[in-house]
């Protein structure tokens, strides 16, 4: 399908002129990286820009770097290369397991974690990952640069609190500094390729501690507090777990849509929460 | 209208194109090349693959702009010397019917044959998992490149 409307193309080869460019009030600017929901927003003309600025010349963008206390993942890092990267598989291995649950191999190839979330549709595979982690997201425009904490990056379904003239320049995910283990469970009508149902994060620590993220449950994804307190410092038995499953109940809340019923995503949603919970305890036990 | 050049199955190409042109449209209807089929038109269905730089994309998902100075393999390539062994196991399995999806298929398998020579049965239908295919269940392709496996 074509695309209706004309607009201008530009490529900065430098940072400083990318963020020239962003910073023009009077028009409307598409950021393209993979472009693999870019290009469908444009053909169905959910986004009609005046000027679509291709980030892919800004190489510093394409580097996956290990600050030891923390991961910072440049805008222009595909899924195949968080896939393909020694540092994700080992030190974050929630975010290898689901980056192989993004589309496929065709899509991965050229789709971003960060256009994933800034595209930000509440079933993305992206957000769990970044929430157990405490990640935050850097964005730069001509006022600076700030962080923003991942919690209150997700405003909206499909909104962000990235501003228009900013980009964003990749995530900082922190690393646990005691050990850990973590686990990402998705639920889809078929396996292959799919968005979620229903997706869980789960990240726990030697000292019980545990972070539980929800995504497509609710407009934007999100931590459970609530859930983690309650886990705080316990030796998870049956009835635990029970327990907390029961609870799961207060904290989401999903809608019924074309790919499931918010009964089906309600139930599905304890199911995994559960797996995730026993497969990160599994994992943190090999570990110790 | 901006000019890009590019290398289309070996060949260095130059031509003119609008920033909202897509690149599969562009492919077949300005280069002539029509292995890569419009499917699903929104990356689902992998019949548009393509492959950009040693990697599989889906090709209606890429602005033709973007290419500027990259490197295209289509099938019309792949094959520009004679069938490879993938397709020649694909044909002696009678892999295909209708064949829409073959193009993307052939493709995808060949990307992951040159990193994996020796795949196993799941990570071949993880490797085809985003080329959909209503005639076949599958299965005689999953069976013709497990046969250049062994």
């Amino acid at each position: 399908m074509p695309i209706a409307h004309d607009f201008d193309y530009i490529k900065p080869a430098t940072m400083e002129q990318t963020i020239e460019l962003l910073n023009q009030e009077n028009k409307r600017i598409s950021i393209l990286a993979g472009g693999t929901d870019l290009c469908n927003m444009l053909k169905n003309g959910f986004r009609v820009p005046d000027l679509m600025i291709d980030i892919k010349a800004l190489h510093e963008l394409n580097v996956i770097k290990d600050n030891n206390t923390d991961i910072f993942i440049g805008a222009l890092v595909t899924f195949s290369e968080l896939i393909n990267s020694d540092i994700v598989k080992e030190k974050l291995y929630i975010l290898w397991e689901a980056a192989h649950k993004v589309a496929s191999q065709g899509v991965r190839n050229r789709a971003t974690m960060i256009g994933n979330i800034c595209s930000a549709v509440a079933c993305m595979d992206s957000a769990a990952t970044l929430l157990v982690h405490n990640a935050s997201v850097h964005v730069k425009s001509v006022n600076g640069e700030r962080k923003i904490p991942v919690n209150e990056w997700f405003v909206d379904n499909k909104k962000t609190a990235c501003l228009n003239n900013e980009l964003v320049t990749g995530v900082t995910l922190e690393i646990p500094q005691k050990k850990y283990a973590s686990a990402y469970e998705k639920q889809m009508r078929y396996a292959g390729e799919d968005l979620s149902q229903s997706n869980v994060g789960i990240l726990v620590q030697e000292d019980k501690t545990y972070r539980i993220a929800f995504g497509a449950v609710g407009p934007t994804p999100k931590r459970s507090l609530k859930i983690e307190h309650f886990l705080q410092g316990k030796e998870l038995t049956d009835s635990i777990i029970a327990e907390a499953r029961q609870m799961i109940e207060t904290v989401i809340a999903p809608i019924t849509d074309v790919r499931s019923s918010k009964e089906y995503r309600m139930q599905m949603t304890k199911v995994m929460f559960e797996r995730g919970l026993r497969t990160a305890i599994e994992r943190l036990n090999n570990l110790i | 209208m901006k000019k890009i050049n590019f290398i289309l199955n070996g060949e260095k190409r130059q031509i003119y194109v609008e920033a909202s042109d897509i690149l599969l449209e562009v492919l077949r209807q300005k280069m002539g090349l029509t292995s890569p089929k419009c499917g699903c038109d929104n990356g689902d269905c992998g019949a548009c693959t393509i492959i950009l730089n040693g990697k599989s994309v889906r090709s209606c998902l890429i602005f033709a702009i973007e290419i500027d100075g990259m490197e295209i393999l289509t099938v019309e390539g792949l094959s520009k010397n004679g069938m490879t062994p993938l397709q020649e196991s694909l044909l002696t399995h009678n892999s295909f019917q209708c064949g829409y999806c073959a193009p993307g298929m052939i493709l995808s398998a060949t990307e992951l044959l040159k990193v994996n020579p020796k795949p196993s049965v799941e990570e071949i239908k993880e490797c085809i998992a985003g080329n959909l295919c209503r005639c076949t269940g599958y299965q005689p392709i999953i069976d013709a490149i497990t046969d250049l496996t062994k």
